[in-house]
């Protein structure tokens, strides 16, 4: 499904991604962790295709097909779907407004007329209740106002409208509280199928525990520098980062 | 020896009195103009060290050679045969005028429900100069604008309504400006508006150029609106591009009133819109909102004066521009707040978007404040499109033009939303989506023949 090879990026001319490789294929869910600043929004920046994310070297492919020179919005109507860390805040743009578009964007690619504005709104309610959303945040405009678990599962109900082949969650469950967390993870494993696939970072084990990864990596100043299974999110919990920092660090010296 | 005499050039206040009759109106009328002309004489074209008009020249657009429409002409059509409105669920009560002069459907002014009279402001010096004469160029003359004085020395018609006492009325009244001509001229309207106490009356005003020739609109527009009452003032300008617009709308509050005023401006090619608001009693409330669209070499300028002259009073101003290619924009707004006014609250934001690096926007708000107990907030931001909500929009697969009309519409919407007819917003919706689209060449729908 996705495969980065080598990929190296910058921002604003400081190199943040250091060489990632990693391969993600159909159905599978990848954890990624790593310390604060360690470059795992930018990676799914790369692959979402910011454009202040620079790629200098190496590729992402997606469907076996190179994404570089693809615009963010062909990625999203290819199946690719980024759940914000800061989702922005639209004022004046509607929920509702900004989801039909969205929808029948994706419907025209598929070949498909627009869809009607009563099954749109079946839609809305089905997809509303999956994901615990209350209805007085889907009328107003996009997470105008709303506190920072709503951003969240606002992320989240786009993603179950819009029913994504790739998703990548970027710390959704920070800011939501313990039942959120529960509701939006069982969404998420709701509309997973079989052949969608997942990237999940985060900082926390607990989201793991719901949505069960079956590779977790580390990310390190640019580099991925320790992949293994779901233990080894139970192992960070306990131990934290340093172990390994400081193993990357000694094998750094130790090549010099 | 051939001597070359040559002529000492012509001041501009001189040269453009020379398209006028020389003589002033009779009666009522003609003891305005009057006084008026001595407010020219003395005030002049404002230039560009005039404050209020640093951004616009006017002396440049009053040199172009228009000639002056100072009388009624004679047609042989209706009106609906050369113009109709295309808001076809809009159930106004409509009135034109042409060039300048009351487009008679009678020889009268008109009773409308609840007592409400409206029609030509000819026919009202004429008909009720008991009503007209208290109100007439009464907070006009207050203004040192020598444009306005211009139209104030010369206009003798445009609209009238008056709204009696305890009346509500039950439906807008829509005006509607038209120019028509095969010349490029120059038109000067002159509007009335007064609403007793506890009155209530919402108008729509729509500009609108029938012409492919460039010409000259100069409108000076008073509204009194009386204790306790309340009008809803709309203005849809959508002219063409070698229209220059100017217009004064002076409104004159007295206690708990209130005024909320919408402009849209979504085509001419030179527009300066004038607004002087005087809060002239205790509690009298202000909202004043625009938006203005404008693309190639469009210049649109807004300059507001509030005063607040007494105490309790509100007032909001929201102006936003969106500006696109080489077009160039000004917002000037002025809050006054007079010795006394304790308890004013003024909030005021211009806020702009520059779609091209070429297109040039200069905004200046302004407070004066002699009260100190005051709550008064002002901003201005010139800016491009938030890249941040852009993305967001692409993210979810929309393609980068529609993310920015969405963008560009929510933008818009602010202003559009506080417009209370609701076929009319709906249809400035559109209208304002179909301009941002660039569908909206020139004139829009409405029906207009341009041959009869
Ligand atoms: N838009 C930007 N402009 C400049 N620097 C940036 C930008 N985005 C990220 N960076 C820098 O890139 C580095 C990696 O940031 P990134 O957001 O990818 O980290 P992260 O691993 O997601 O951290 P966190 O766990 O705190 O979310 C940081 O040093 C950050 O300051
Ligand atoms: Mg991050």
């Amino acid at each position: 499904m996705l495969k980065i090879k080598n990929l190296h990026a910058n921002i604003e001319g400081k190199e943040i991604l250091k060489g990632i490789d990693l391969e993600v294929r159909p159905g599978e869910v990848h954890a990624i962790m790593g310390p604060n600043g360690s470059g795992k929004s930018t990676l799914a920046s790369a692959i979402v295709g910011r454009d202040y994310v620079e790629i200098t070297e190496g590729d992402i492919l997606y469907m076996g097909e190179s994404i570089l020179e693809m615009p963010p919005e062909e990625r999203a109507l290819k199946g690719i779907f980024l759940s914000f860390q800061y989702p922005v805040e639209i004022p004046g743009v509607s929920m509702v407004n900004f989801l039909r578009a969205a929808i029948n964007e994706q419907r025209k690619y598929r070949g498909l007329d627009p869809m009607s504005p009563s099954d749109f709104l079946k839609l809305m309610r089905e997809k509303k209740k999956l994901v615990g959303i209350d209805s007085a945040l889907t009328n107003r405009s996009v997470n105008e106002g709303f506190s920072g678990g709503e951003k969240k599962k606002n992320e989240i109900f786009q993603m179950a409208m819009l029913e994504p082949k790739l998703s990548i969650l970027d710390e959704t469950d920070s800011g939501l509280d313990i039942d959120a967390l529960r509701v939006v993870a069982q969404g998420v494993n709701a509309l997973k199928r079989p052949d969608s696939s997942t990237i999940v970072i985060t900082h926390y084990q607990r989201l793991l525990n719901y949505i069960v990864p079956d590779f977790v990596h580390v990310l390190y100043k640019g580099r991925i520098i320790r992949s293994g299974g779901k233990e080894l999110a139970l192992e960070l919990e306990e131990k934290g980062y340093d172990w390994l920092k400081e193993e990357y660090e000694n094998s750094l010296n130790g090549a010099l | 020896m051939i001597v070359v005499e040559k002529k000492p050039p012509k001041d501009p206040d001189t040269a453009i009195l020379e398209r006028f009759p020389k003589q002033a109106g009779e009666g009522l009328m003609g003891k305005v103009q009057a006084r008026a002309l001595e407010q020219f004489m003395r005030y002049g074209i404002p230039g560009k060290k005039n404050e209020r008009y640093k951004y616009t020249d006017v002396a440049e657009i009053l040199a172009e050679g228009y000639q002056a429409v100072t009388a009624p002409e004679h047609h042989d059509f209706r009106i609906e045969e050369i113009f109709r409105c295309d808001i076809p669920t809009l159930n106004t009560w409509v009135f034109t005028v042409l060039n300048g002069f009351y487009f008679e459907k009678e020889d009268h002014l008109q009773e409308l429900p609840g007592g409400v009279l409206a029609g030509g402001l000819r026919q009202a010096v004429r008909e009720r100069p008991d009503l007209v004469e208290p109100y007439l160029d009464r907070y006009a003359s207050e203004s040192s604008d020598g444009l306005a004085a211009l139209n104030r020395s010369f206009a003798a018609d445009g609209f009238f309504l008056y709204v009696p006492d305890n009346a509500v009325m039950e439906k807008p009244v829509q005006v509607i400006n038209l120019i028509r001509s095969d010349r490029e001229v120059m038109v000067q309207p002159r509007s009335l508006v007064i609403l007793g106490k506890n009155a209530q009356g919402g108008l729509l005003i729509c500009d609108h150029a029938l012409t492919e020739k460039r010409v000259l609109s100069n409108a000076v527009k008073e509204f009194y609106v009386g204790e306790n009452s309340s009008l809803e003032i709309t203005r849809l300008q959508n002219e063409h591009n070698s229209m220059s617009d100017i217009s004064h709308y002076f409104v004159h509050q007295g206690r708990n009133s209130r005024v909320t005023s919408t402009m849209i401006s979504l085509h001419g090619g030179m527009i300066r819109n004038n607004l002087d608001v005087k809060l002239n009693g205790e509690g009298a409330e202000n909202h004043a909102l625009g938006l203005f669209l404008s693309d190639r070499e469009q210049h649109m300028d807004h300059s507001l004066f509030i005063d607040h002259a007494a105490p309790h009073c509100t007032s909001t101003q929201t102006y936003k521009g969106v500006l696109d290619d080489e077009a160039e924009g000004a917002f000037e707004g002025k809050i006054l707040v007079r010795p006394g006014a304790q308890k004013t609250e003024a909030y005021q934001v211009n806020k702009n978007i520059l779609l091209k690096d070429t297109a040039r926007m200069n905004t200046k708000p302004q407070l004066e404040i002699y009260a100190d107990d005051v709550k008064c907030t002002h901003g201005a931001t010139v800016g491009q499109l938030d890249t941040e909500s852009l993305f967001y929009l692409r993210s979810r697969g929309i393609p980068e033009y529609e993310a920015r009309m969405l963008l560009m519409y929510a933008f818009a919407h602010e202003v559009i939303r506080e417009i209370k007819i609701d076929p009319l917003r709906d249809r400035i919706r559109e209208l304002v989506d179909r301009r941002l689209r660039g569908e909206l060449p020139r004139c829009h729908t409405c029906f207009v023949d341009y041959q009869k």
